[in-house]
């Protein structure tokens, strides 16, 4: 069961803060994440890469883009 | 999943900080003032002077560098279909912080980008204005951890995105119309300096072209001298902060072999030696920045992308700057001005009553 995080309409850093602090709850192995900048979408994944989260997915639909977090 | 976007990787950021060293050491070569290839505080208040929102004489004149970086970014957007109009995350909060960011921008007389141009150039008092730069950019942080946020954009009409490029457009529509006329500080609508840093200025089609092409480059890379910082203390990621770290040593370097290096103190080009205040200047700068979550480079290079929140914040700052002159709040060589202080003050105090009041939670 994933988690979910919408993050649209939320600029730096917030996304980032956000899905961070999804990831240290451990509610999940699998987070969701709802932006809608190409630059969060990159800040998201960066920040996820560098706690040693993969991006499993990420899908685009209508300007916003979802990306999948996982961690093993 | 890979970055589709080079400049987003470390390469293309550090990339992205050498060409803006380069060019901005080159653009003081080809006729900007000292240390100032580069400022996006002064050069928004030299174009508050040209509207005459201001009337200090000696800093008057439409920079086409800002109009570059917000057109730049504008045309990468749309090249790359990252065009996104939105708005709505409490614009009159961010004009406030616009206003106050300018305030301490000039009472130090520079921005971020000013700052780390100063220290490359040899002007040791930049390092006092860097100090207050990070201090107020890690208060900042303390209040984005606390829950501080704005709240969500929303979508809107592609036009309404337009406004501040169509406003840019505007000025060099009128720079164009109405050109310096030899001796006289008026042409048409626009004020000119006929002495002083508004005087100081590389050629049009030079300045109008680095800034495009910075404009381009910074909205692929998201370059940003605040975020450096920010991103460093929230997350000690360190993505950001290598570009601005690559500005500063490209320009050192480019100083170096240009002749433009000169180590030391007292009588820097457009810096004064009260470090007190260029460092406090620089930390209310640096915190409003910080909870408007973008240099002010980084704000015209969002607005150029369609947001128009960042939009008001740039036009914040130019009425800011209209406020600092004409209230004597802009230092000059010779010091501070005389009601610098007390406007830092306010600010600050403005600064943390937004920070501690504005945290709802995102719903």
């Amino acid at each position: 069961m994933s988690t979910k995080v919408d993050a649209r309409g939320l600029s730096c850093p917030q996304p980032v803060l956000m899905a961070l602090n999804e990831m240290k709850t451990e509610n999940s192995n699998e987070i969701e994440i709802l932006v809608d900048t190409e630059t969060s979408k990159e800040n998201v994944s960066r920040a996820a890469t560098s706690q040693e989260w993969k991006v499993t997915d990420v899908s685009e639909e209508s300007g916003e883009y979802k990306i999948t977090i996982r961690k093993d | 999943m890979r970055f589709k976007n080079i400049f987003a990787t470390r390469g293309g950021i550090i990339g992205v900080g050498l060409f803006i060293g380069i060019f901005a050491a080159l653009l003081q070569k080809w006729g900007n003032p000292g240390n100032m290839g580069i400022c996006v505080a002064c050069f928004e208040r030299d174009i508050a002077g040209a509207l005459g929102l201001h009337r200090a004489g000696v800093v008057q004149y439409i920079r086409p560098e800002i109009i570059g970086f917000v057109m730049g970014s504008l045309m990468a957007a749309y090249l790359f279909k990252e065009y996104r109009p939105r708005l709505g995350s409490a614009p009159i909060v961010r004009f406030v912080l616009g206003a106050f960011a300018m305030i301490g921008a000039l009472v130090f007389l520079g921005c971020p980008w000013r700052a780390a141009l100063r220290l490359a150039g040899g002007d040791g008092n930049a390092i006092f204005g860097l100090l207050g730069l990070i201090i107020g950019i890690w208060i900042g942080t303390l209040f984005l951890k606390k829950g501080y946020n704005l709240g969500r954009t929303q979508t809107t009409h592609a036009a309404a995105g337009w406004m501040l490029p169509l406003i840019m457009l505007g000025f060099l529509i009128l720079l164009i119309a109405f050109p310096q006329i030899e001796g006289q500080n008026k042409s048409g609508v626009l004020f000119y300096s006929l002495k002083g840093p508004g005087a100081i200025h590389a050629p049009l089609l030079i300045s109008l072209g680095i800034g495009l092409a910075i404009g381009f480059l910074a909205q692929r890379s998201r370059f940003c001298t605040m975020g450096a910082l920010r991103d460093f203390i929230l997350f000690r990621q360190t993505h950001l902060l290598s570009g601005f770290a690559a500005l500063i040593v490209a320009a050192f370097i480019t100083n170096l072999i240009v002749g433009q290096f000169h180590l030391g103190f007292k009588g820097q080009p457009v810096a004064h030696t009260m470090q007190i205040w260029n460092f406090a200047g620089m930390a209310l700068s640096g915190l409003a920045f910080a909870l408007a979550g973008g240099c002010p480079g980084r704000q015209l290079f969002l607005s150029g992308e369609g947001d128009g929140d960042a939009a008001v914040f740039v036009l914040g700052m130019i009425v800011g700057a209209g406020f600092a002159h004409n209230f004597g709040l802009a230092s000059s060589p010779k010091g501070v001005g005389p009601y610098g202080i007390p406007a830092v003050i306010i600010g600050l105090i403005v600064c943390l009553f937004i920070g501690f009041t504005m945290r709802k939670r995102i719903a």
